[in-house]
């Protein structure tokens, strides 16, 4: 791990140390494994601690595996110019946890989108609703079990057939 | 133009007057600014100084629907503007014509998943197509000239017998 | 097919809108996706007393395109192409993000030509971005002439792009492990002649634009944000640093040999639009510092790495090397695989804070990419920047803030 990266593992460590936190390191890169109650808590430290930008906020998902979301968050501090991630494990069913928009107001869209996109909802997030889908879509488009959607590519040797099935507007 | 209902077909009288009309409707169209992505900044760059559109009588992008005549529909289509495309193509006037630019609107582009409409010719019947991702200027140019030639071509007077 | 147009009645938005609204004192206005100035399809629901505004509530996602779940569906080498099309202004400064965060993820290495290269194309790229911001912006200000310039300049860097990779806008031409292939004659000759005929044009939109008394009118004082806020909101790149804060990543963490140049950060202090004007024309000059910098300083050697594993050989290879058919053969069938582990890799797109956040799964897929796009998160200060302004004044928000709606649906 090189100078800087080190000392805010330490730091970092002494700051969660013991409250079930686990401190990941990969290509240089800290990362902050936290229960998913926890996670509010761990923002509001971490801004008292510098970090005042919350730079992303995305969500994965593993299926088949359990847990199977993890949602991701990454912080940015200016003085420090270093970067943490914070990572959350969720299950299907419990699919939710805490917005930390209170900390974080521009997580507004971000947790939305991430609501949109995997079906994880926020508490306490003021405005929940689809924000890249039309309002009335159904399923979450990101999820693996979502299918891709794609259309069947026209070749010559399945033209006609697709040609009859494909839908043309002609008035 | 209600001419063609009270003339009815005249003959040598209606054809020319039809290549007249055809020639003054390719002369002054009016496109609808409806870019949507990136085929829309090359649609942008044709318009400005390089490659000028106001030399085909392009002069100006209107920016309301009941004023322009042809929709350039410029970038990929998603479902959730596909219906505010079809509106602005039901609130054209006749006469109107429809250009998909680039492989996205033509046929779903690099793009083969839910959120892209495969082609705007499920929304809207197209005249033109062009290739290109994005096409360059000169493509747009060489589709916007091939609908002229397709208007030319056009029986806009004759009533159908 | 086609969905019913859903009407977004006042019920719904209740909690949006203020409850002057649902007495009827205020009007809500609909500025919808078609919209001359609205920069794409953007559409914002406006709650106005008269002409003033009292809330602005965006309403993204007609471009939306899923290029997150397909690159998903793509194999790492195959899945850059996607990254062109999502801000497409900003083309090669999105494949640059894209492959760092793959070459950090498999630890492949980029020779120092490679690294010059790209700095120098995504400068390009940067100053390209800049110019149609600066027409678009212009435009909506009915400066026409402004916009005229600007796109004949960019014809200049256009043609330089089409030089090296075939292609104007959607180029492709930075790949893991380095560039597609190596620069062609002519590149030396037209990045100088661009360099010398570029500085006088940028005098000529400043002697156009910056005190012009119609121009300053406009823009003075219109939509100012304090730092503190901006950080709040999220905003990064020239919105944040007219604030007077200077975040730069090319600064911060630089990537691609960034530290090697000498360039300075422009600020400005009050974070309205006319000072997000100056930020970026001076970004403009310092883009320019940058290119020369880099041409002077290109140096001799591949331009991609030689790591077999990962990168294709070239095609002159496989004429007479079994190692190479099977290494292009599995690369192009099957891809390379990736490790288990995540990666972000922030860099400075010309709006912003550009991340690219990529999870590999030990296969040849990628697991998830995510892109933390900056219009996506500057979009948001919309509501903040526009309260108590004049519709007018909206127009020349918005476009100083520069959305690219490809950036903020993906």
């Amino acid at each position: 791990m090189i100078e800087p990266a080190k000392n805010l593992a330490n730091e970092l460590t002494e700051l969660f140390g013991g409250t079930q936190v686990e401190l990941q390191e990969f290509r240089g890169q800290l990362t902050l494994l936290v229960q998913p109650e926890a996670v509010l808590a761990a923002c509001q430290k971490l801004q008292q601690r510098g970090f005042d930008l919350l730079a992303a906020l995305t969500a994965v998902d593993y299926w088949p595996k359990q847990p199977r979301f993890a949602v991701d968050y990454r912080l940015y501090s200016l003085e420090r110019n270093q970067f943490v991630g914070l990572k959350a494990l969720l299950t299907d069913e419990q699919a939710d946890l805490p917005s930390v928009e209170p900390v974080y107001p521009n997580a507004n869209w971000h947790e939305r989108e991430v609501f949109d996109m995997f079906g994880i909802r926020f508490r306490g997030h003021s405005d929940l609703r689809r924000i890249l889908m039309p309002y009335e879509w159904e399923g979450h488009p990101l999820r693996k079990d979502y299918p891709l959607g794609y259309e069947e590519v026209q070749f010559s040797f399945n033209f006609d057939e697709i040609e009859r099935r494909k839908k043309y507007v002609k008035d | 133009m209600g001419i063609e209902q009270k003339l009815g077909n005249l003959g040598a009288v209606t054809t020319t007057l039809e290549k007249a009309v055809n020639w003054s409707r390719t002369r002054a169209m009016w496109p609808l600014l409806s870019g949507l992505a990136c085929c829309a900044i090359e649609m942008m760059a044709t318009q400005a100084a390089d490659y000028d559109l106001s030399r085909f009588g392009m002069e100006l992008m209107r920016a309301s629907p009941r004023q322009s005549d042809l929709l350039i529909v410029a970038g990929r289509v998603s479902r959730k503007m596909a219906p505010v495309l079809r509106r602005l193509y039901d609130q054209m006037p006749e006469p109107k014509w429809v250009i998909a630019m680039g492989d996205c609107c033509s046929c779903g582009g690099v793009f083969n998943n839910y959120a892209i409409v495969p082609g705007v010719d499920e929304v809207m019947p197209v005249d033109v197509y062009i290739a290109g991702c994005p096409p360059r200027p000169e493509g747009l140019i060489h589709g916007i000239l091939t609908l002229h030639n397709k208007v030319m071509g056009e029986k806009s007077l004759r009533v159908e017998a | 097919m086609l969905q019913p147009q859903m009407e977004i009645t006042v019920d719904e938005l209740r909690q949006l809108v203020s409850d002057r609204a649902l007495q009827g004192e205020t009007m809500l206005l609909n500025m919808g996706p078609q919209h001359p100035s609205t920069h794409g399809v953007l559409r914002l629901l406006l709650e106005l007393d008269g002409e003033r505004i009292v809330n602005c509530v965006p309403d993204i996602g007609f471009l939306h395109t899923g290029i997150e779940k397909n690159m998903e569906a793509k194999t790492y080498e195959k899945a850059l192409v996607m990254t062109d099309r999502m801000d497409y202004l900003n083309n090669l400064g999105n494949n640059l993000c894209y492959c760092l965060a793959v070459e950090k993820l498999v630890e492949l290495d980029v020779p120092p030509r490679a690294q010059v290269v790209r700095v120098l194309l995504t400068e390009l790229q940067r100053i390209a971005s800049h110019l149609v911001w600066l027409g678009t912006h212009a435009l909506d200000l009915a400066a026409l002439s402004v916009f005229l310039y600007c796109f004949r300049e960019r014809e200049h860097i256009m043609d330089i792009f089409e030089l090296c990779s075939g292609q104007r806008m959607m180029t492709s031409y930075i790949r893991p492990g380095g560039l597609w292939r190596d620069l062609p004659a002519g590149f030396d000759q037209a990045v100088r002649q661009f360099l010398s005929l570029f500085p006088k044009r940028i005098q000529e939109y400043e002697s156009l634009l910056t005190e012009n008394p119609l121009y300053l009118d406009r823009t003075k004082g219109i939509g100012a944000i304090s730092s503190e806020k901006a950080l709040q909101i999220g905003l990064t790149g020239p919105a944040l640093r007219a604030t007077g804060l200077s975040f730069d990543l090319r600064k911060a963490q630089p990537y691609s040999g960034y530290e090697q140049y000498e360039f300075e950060v422009p600020l400005a202090s009050n974070g309205d639009t006319y000072d997000r004007y100056i930020v970026r024309m001076e970004e403009m000059r310092q883009s320019l510092r940058i290119v020369k910098q880099a041409l002077d300083r290109l140096p001799k050697g591949p331009v991609r790495s030689n790591n077999r594993k990962f990168v294709p050989p070239p095609r002159s290879e496989l004429g007479h090397s079994m190692e190479a058919v099977i290494h292009h053969f599995k690369l192009w069938t099957e891809g390379f695989p990736a490790p288990a582990g995540s990666v972000f890799l922030p860099v400075e797109s010309p709006r912003g804070l550009l991340g690219c956040y990529l999870e590999g799964d030990g296969g040849p897929k990628p697991l998830r990419v995510h892109f933390r796009t900056p219009s996506f998160a500057n979009l948001q200060a919309i509501s903040i920047l526009s309260r108590g302004h004049l519709v007018a004044d909206l127009v020349a928000i918005i476009s100083s803030l520069d959305p690219v709606l490809g950036d903020v649906d993906r």
